[in-house]
């Protein structure tokens, strides 16, 4: 009996075995019907038969022909500017591109101020910023781009600040010409309880960079969105973000925060009567209140007056600093301040404003920056928040900060990203591409005149994967006369020629005497270049960009220099890991005098520096095009008026784009800056008054840019056997501890 | 099978009596399998549901045997695409909902063949090859659904590619009969060439409804941004002819022409310029006089001197991509594939995937008016900028232009991007060639942050049992005025920590953690008691380091904190056997890496060494017992792309090759300076320096 029951059992599986082989693909089948159980599926879309024989989408003839050649150009461009008008402006269709020909191009003229205008405060702001910028012109003729002089920030009938019968006076301006070429800033349109887009009079066809503007009145390419900020809002230099160390791991004290107002009625309310929903009193915290308004009890809920207590006990500040993430919901209007302070605060901003199309959206990749999310998912918004790796928020964090500072922390940047943003599409085949405008140091800084390719810029090159050149350029700037061949400057050309990294040498020849033949100068290995500096003698000529500095370093020196072949080639070697900062011997510190409130400026040894005199410094070329190009006239002048301080302005200009100090590196002791403290050989430079001068300099410099941008530091880089107790013969710059 | 076994294990009961009995009974059985097998089968070419899969799914057949769908005159036609519809308004996000995988899912409308009443299909062409092509990469990628109801987006299988094939009213009424279409909600539409004679719209003049487009030729009026995806026009040329990627670098033209169709007054523009730069100029046309049989789409003249297209086009830096009728143009893809930058002269046309391709950095966009002043403004643009562009521009074409595959899933993930945009790919993922992606770094602490000094650093020791070594560590840490914090890692698990009591006293907070395995990792776990920033590793026999150099060194790295600053090697090389400190004879003059045996980073190298360490490097370090230094280093350097702050000697060569072997390049840099106070060793009174009892060793 058992026996018989194996052997049918053992006979039956044979034949099942059998006759699944014998139908062959079903095996095939069963596993997939056995994995398509588990959920996915496995090639749906049917792999057809003819699927060679399917004919082409369309025939190579036709598509090459590209539909013709179509209707006539110039045709064509006429009939879009009548038709692309309005709110169909783009720039190729309500731009007169022919007013902004020539080199200097792009010029901004400001409309004057008539009588009893009442200019608010933020917008007498944007008007000073434009008039400080590099770009301001006093000559409507030769201007590109026209700034009302009308205050048309605050466009709400019912604000204290809405001017009236703005479209009578426009129409009145000469150069109106229906807004063509024109920019009107807005922060507030629309009033209650619509709040629409509407200015309350006729754009036209001019740029309108709005605050809260909405995705659909945006006119892409054409409008710059900008952003929401209060009539606090620094005009220069601003607050700087507040992250000052990433911590790990990134977590703060809460997850997610708001503190704001619920609206009970009217647009916006969807979403802040919704925001409380989400509160747990734990990680996440969201309060709102519902007294604002004069009628508030009127719309009174249930939840009113709970939520008006937990309201008080918590401190937005606080909140601020102590939130990983902040929920930014739109309020009337799209955009709110809580945007630019959650950004300035380090807390990512997690936003709720469907439809806004973000400040400067251009140009920012906002996706790394800030968690975009969806009015209508705002359940979702804390598992979405918790889901985020610690990876991102530091990325993220950081991402602010830099956006923050590069872009948003004053009027000032606003308003010059925003004309910046405009010439990028003037200039189209010139401009910044999106990497520029989101790597650091940020676009304001990156000027595309320049360059358009990354890796002429000192600030890209690990981005890139690139290593600095390998050679650089001697840059001598010669003020006394060649009387004998003895002089520091033979000996100094010499020295630098032997370098083996040296590829030129530019001396710009500044002394009243016409500069010696070429015979006089000593036969060196590398090109020798005299740059008769004569005929405009200043100060500041030596940071001219001046086209044949062909390598990507600048050796900057000064005629009585005393160097080293070592020393330089020890120099050049620290500078190829530091290309973006300024590499040199001598320091200098700067300090805040709390007596005087003014910045001070110190020779004397200190434990930190701040400065590095360019009498002998490594520095990438491009600072030479920003020193002369992107420093306003007026620092340049000052330079070259006092003869002076033209060190201290590179230094504060590199210490501003790269927010890091300068480097030092090991020198031997005759330098002739070295005398001790207490020195009373009085050289011109050690003079009491060229001393103050600089203490001016410093203090001037400082104004310009807002804020005191150099940075201490107090460490030297010395070559890694400096001075050890090891073998002289072991060390590869001895040279350098020869006293 | 399941069943058969079931059977079997009844039939036992029936069986004992006769043999013929025995006999029918198999029979029975057997025919029972047989149809229990017959019967999965049909089951499996069963449909399961009406929608989800077809009976034909799984078989191979013809596109002709698709069902037959007739549309009645009277059926609805959607309404025209709405041009306010954005991602908010237009789109149910709902339907795609939270997902842990962040993936949109896409489900794909089974094929039907539309026709109208008398029997005429709706297209000419019926399905294309291109559109079968994308259909097929969708459903094999990661975004296809079979399962209708968890779709977040639709694909219909109408074949909208080439908009003069189509019947436009018929096709809008085939979309409106699709089951799901609910006023074309999540509905993507597919189309390359748009408009008709002679006007040519720069969209799709089908009516869809609020369906999402993604097209090749959208002008600024038409695209609606953020909403619609602009798609490159696929050549078919691409599969055809295979031409070899090559070297940027200055080719035999400067500027080309190639296109048939130019207008009269571009040509004319053209022939101005080719006169005033001569030789550097190639304006190609048709070819006139071709003998029969010979494609005239692969050749263009000049002159009656024949050239082979697409080929030429590779001996150019620059080819110019003028719009015709159309603003989208197949020749630009053409141009890519060719690695020759585009100068791309077609006023108000978004540029296929414009929504995250820089193309600032593999074309040129010129002002259709500005034609005049091509050849200055080309001239302007550096040499190493037009090779750059010529590698983007190939890359372009390899990753987003090459198949209708790389076109359609380049779609939906720009789609998907736009709904989880918190897991959106980056700018460096879309654009950098993958050749950058290798060399370059992406630091994770890319902020320039000099952190302030009063958080302090905290020092973590790594000990074992020698505890004697190790409180003197203690005692001498301690006196360094920025120490926050002490933590000993206790290594050892067969013994126990010395009691509380017999610990130094220290002014700091003190914390021993007990480990559960002895690892060298373990020196590199991102501790919770770690509050700060900095960390000081330290090893516990290293007491040669003066309180002046520890806070030196935390000073060196609040100003490098996204490097490793560390010490020289000569603090370290404690040789056990000799009992004493080992001068080492391989001083060199660079730096590569520090040792951490004592060493200052930031806290988030400890969080990438235990959890992102790449391949098997942290199991191989705590196999060995050794090298965790020399990991941390690749590790730094791989990510930051910097070096470290001072140096010791590269002792350990087997290490080093393992790592270079895991990480796929050398990432160490090699430097030749260390950081030494501003006043080191300078003829200066000592009592007014900050650190001077440094190097006094």
């Amino acid at each position: 009996m058992q026996a018989r029951k194996k052997y049918v059992l053992l006979g039956l599986c044979t034949c099942c075995w059998l006759l699944l082989f014998y139908w062959g693909g079903l095996q095939e089948r069963l596993l997939a019907l056995l994995t398509r159980r588990r959920g996915e599926v496995v090639r749906p879309w049917p792999d057809w038969l003819d699927r060679a024989l399917l004919p082409g989408y369309a025939e190579n003839a036709e598509l090459q022909n590209g539909g013709g050649p179509g209707e006539s150009p110039r045709q064509r461009r006429q009939a879009w500017a009548s038709i692309y008008k309005n709110s169909h402006c783009r720039m190729d269709t309500c731009f007169d591109f022919g007013r902004c020909r020539g080199r200097d191009g792009f010029r901004v003229y400001v409309y004057p101020p008539e009588k009893g205008d009442r200019v608010s405060e933020s917008y007498r702001k944007i008007l000073a910023s434009v008039a400080e910028s590099r770009y301001y012109t006093s000559d409507p003729r030769e201007a590109c781009l026209f700034v009302l002089g009308i205050d048309t920030l605050d466009r709400d009938q019912l604000s204290t600040q809405f001017v009236p019968n703005v479209d009578e006076r426009i129409r009145g301006y000469p150069l109106w010409n229906d807004g063509r070429n024109h920019v009107i800033f807005n922060l507030y349109s629309g009033t209650w309880p619509n709040y629409t887009e509407d200015l309350g009079f006729n754009v036209g066809q001019a740029i309108l960079a709005k605050a809260s503007l909405n995705t659909e009145h945006f006119r892409p390419g054409f409008d710059v969105s900008i952003p929401l900020f209060s009539k606090d809002h620094p005009q220069k230099g601003g607050e700087r973000g507040w992250l000052l160390r990433n911590t790990v791991p990134p977590r703060r004290k809460y997850l997610l925060m708001f503190k704001g107002k619920r609206y009970l009625t009217g647009i916006g309310s969807d979403t802040r009567n919704a925001l409380h929903h989400i509160h747990n009193g734990k990680d996440i915290v969201s309060l709102t209140t519902c007294k604002h308004g004069k009628d508030w009890e009127k719309h009174k809920d249930a939840r009113c007056d709970h939520d008006n207590q937990e309201y008080e006990r918590f401190d937005y500040q606080e909140l601020l600093h102590n939130s990983t993430f902040c929920l930014v919901p739109r309020g009337r209007r799209l955009g709110s301040f809580r945007f630019l302070e959650s950004l300035q605060a380090a807390c990512i901003p997690v936003l709720l404003s469907n439809g806004w199309e973000l400040p400067f959206s251009d140009v920012i990749q906002w996706n790394q920056a800030v968690i975009e999310g969806d009015e209508r998912l705002l359940l979702q918004v804390p598992s979405t928040v918790r889901a985020v790796g610690v990876d991102r928020v530091l990325a993220l964090r950081q991402r602010t900060q830099m956006l923050w500072e590069a872009y948003f922390s004053s009027v000032d940047k606003i308003v010059l990203t925003t004309l910046e943003i405009i010439k990028d599409r003037v200039y189209a085949h010139i401009s910044r591409n999106k990497f520029m405008w989101n790597a650091l140091p940020g676009g304001l800084v990156v000027l595309p005149e320049y360059s358009t390719h990354l890796a002429h810029y000192p600030f890209y090159y690990l981005n890139l994967g690139i290593s600095p050149g390998q050679e650089f350029t001697a840059v001598i700037h010669a003020v006394s006369p060649l009387v004998s061949q003895s002089q520091p400057i033979m000996k100094l050309l010499q020295v630098v020629s032997k370098s083996k990294y040296c590829s030129q040498i530019i001396i710009l020849w500044n002394s009243e005497k016409p500069p010696p033949h070429r015979s006089k100068w000593p036969p060196m290995p590398v090109p020798l270049v005299v740059t008769d500096g004569r005929r405009k003698v200043s100060t500041s000529s030596r940071f001219l960009p001046h086209v044949t500095i062909e390598t990507e370093a600048v050796l900057s020196l000064d005629e009585d220099t005393v160097l080293l072949t070592s020393e330089v080639n020890f120099a050049f070697h620290v500078w190829q890991s530091f290309p973006e900062r300024i590499v040199g011997y001598p320091p200098r510190s700067h300090f805040w005098d709390p007596v005087k409130k003014i910045w001070g400026y110190t020779s004397k040894w200190t434990n930190e520096y701040s400065i590095v005199l360019t009498g002998a410094a490594f520095y990438h070329r491009y600072y030479h095009y920003l020193f002369s190009h992107y420093l306003p006239p007026s620092l340049r002048a000052l330079v070259d008026r006092t003869s002076n301080c033209e060190d201290i302005l590179m230094n504060f200009l590199v210490s501003s784009v790269t927010h890091l100090p300068p480097i030092k590196v090991a020198q031997r002791k005759q330098y002739k800056d070295m005398p001790g403290p207490q020195s009373t050989n009085m050289a011109p430079w050690a003079t009491p008054e060229h001393f103050n001068q600089r203490q001016d300099c410093v203090n001037t410099f400082a104004s310009w840019f807002g804020y005191m941008p150099l940075v201490h530091s107090q460490l030297r880089l010395d070559p890694v056997l400096f001075k050890d107790h090891v073998s002289v013969l072991r060390k590869k710059y001895k040279d350098l501890e020869r006293a | 099978m399941c069943a058969s076994v079931k059977y079997s294990s009844r039939g036992p009961a029936l069986i004992p009596r006769m043999k013929t009995k025995h006999r029918i009974y198999y029979i029975t059985l057997f025919s029972v399998v047989l149809l229990g097998l017959i019967a999965t089968g049909m089951f499996q070419f069963w449909p399961h549901s009406i929608e989800s899969s077809p009976e034909w799914t799984l078989d191979r057949r013809s596109v002709h045997d698709a069902p037959l769908v007739k549309l009645p005159v009277s059926s609805p036609i959607p309404e025209r695409g709405d041009l306010s519809c954005r991602m908010h308004t237009c789109f149910d996000v709902y339907r795609c909902g939270y997902n842990p995988k962040n993936r949109i899912k896409v489900y794909i409308y089974p094929l039907q063949r539309f026709v109208d009443e008398v029997g005429v299909p709706i297209s000419s062409t019926g399905l294309s090859r291109e559109y079968n092509d994308l259909l097929s990469a969708i459903s094999d990628s990661d975004f296809y659904t079979d399962d209708v109801t968890r779709a977040c987006l639709f694909v219909p299988s109408i074949d909208v590619l080439n908009q003069n094939s189509l019947r436009i009213r018929e096709t809008a009424q085939a979309l409106a009969m699709l089951p799901r279409w609910d006023k074309g909600m999540n509905h993507l539409l597919f189309n390359m060439l748009p408009g008709g004679p002679p006007d040519y719209n720069t969209a799709l003049d089908v009516p869809r409804d609020r369906a999402l487009l993604a097209g090749g030729g959208f002008s600024t009026w038409t695209y609606r941004q953020g909403y619609d995806v602009s798609i490159p026009v696929y050549s078919p040329l691409s599969a055809e002819v295979d031409l070899p990627e090559k070297q940027p670098g200055p080719r035999r033209y400067f500027i080309l022409s190639s296109q048939t169709a130019i207008h009269r007054e571009y040509r004319t523009e053209l022939e101005r310029l080719k006169e005033e730069n001569g030789e550097a100029l190639l304006l190609l046309d048709k070819c006139s006089n071709l003998s029969q049989g010979m494609a005239s789409a692969r050749k263009r003249c000049y002159k009656g001197q024949v050239y082979d297209y697409p080929q030429i086009l590779q001996e150019s830096s620059f080819c110019v991509v003028l719009r015709g009728a159309r603003l989208g143009q197949a020749t630009l893809s053409d141009v890519l594939q060719a690695g020759c930058v585009p100068v791309i002269m077609a006023d108000s046309y978004i540029l296929p995937f414009s929504e995250v391709l820089d193309w600032k950095r593999a074309s040129v966009v010129i002002p259709e008016e500005k034609l005049p002043e091509m050849y200055t403004i080309l001239k302007s643009i550096p040499h190493r900028q037009v090779e750059e562009m010529q590698r983007q521009a190939r890359w372009f074409w390899e990753a987003y232009f090459r198949s209708m595959k790389a076109i359609g899933l380049t779609t939906l993930q720009i789609i998907n991007d736009r709904i989880y945009p918190y897991a959106a790919r980056t700018y460096e993922e879309w654009n950098n060639p993958p050749v950058v992606k290798w060399s370059s770094v992406s630091n994770p602490l890319f902020l320039p942050l000099i952190p302030p000094r009063s958080p302090g650093f905290t020092a973590v020791v790594l000990t074992y049992d020698r505890v004697e070594s190790l409180f003197r560590v203690i005692t001498e840490i301690s006196k360094v005025p920025s120490l926050a914090k002490l933590l000993v890692v206790w290594n050892n698990q067969n013994k126990s920590p010395p009691e509380e009591s017999l610990w130094p006293k220290i002014a700091v907070p003190l914390r021993v953690v007990r480990t559960k395995e002895n690892k060298l990792s373990n020196r590199f776990f991102p501790f919770d008691e770690i509050e700060t920033e900095a960390v000081l590793a330290i090893d516990d026999d290293i007491i040669m380091l003066t309180s002046d150099e520890l806070q030196f060194g935390y000073e060196v790295w609040r100003e490098f904190p996204d490097r490793l600053v560390g010490y020289p090697g000569r603090l370290h090389l404690w040789d056990h056997e000799m009992g004493k400190w080992k001068y080492e004879s391989e001083w060199t003059n660079e730096v590569s890496m520090v040792l951490t045996g004592a060493a200052f980073y930031h806290k988030y190298f400890n969080y990438l060494y235990t959890y992102k360490m790449p391949g098997d490097i942290k199991n191989w370090v705590d196999a060995h017992m050794n090298c965790e230094d020399i990991a941390m280093n690749f590790l730094v350097a791989n990510i930051t792309g910097k070096a470290p702050i001072k140096v010791c000697i590269s002792y350990l060569l087997a290490c080093i090759n393992k790592f270079a072997s895991v990480f796929g390049t050398m990432p160490l840099k090699v430097v030749e300076h260390r950081a030494d106070p501003v006043l080191y060793k300078d003829d200066f009174p000592e009592k007014l320096k900050s650190f001077p009892n440094i190097g006094s060793l």
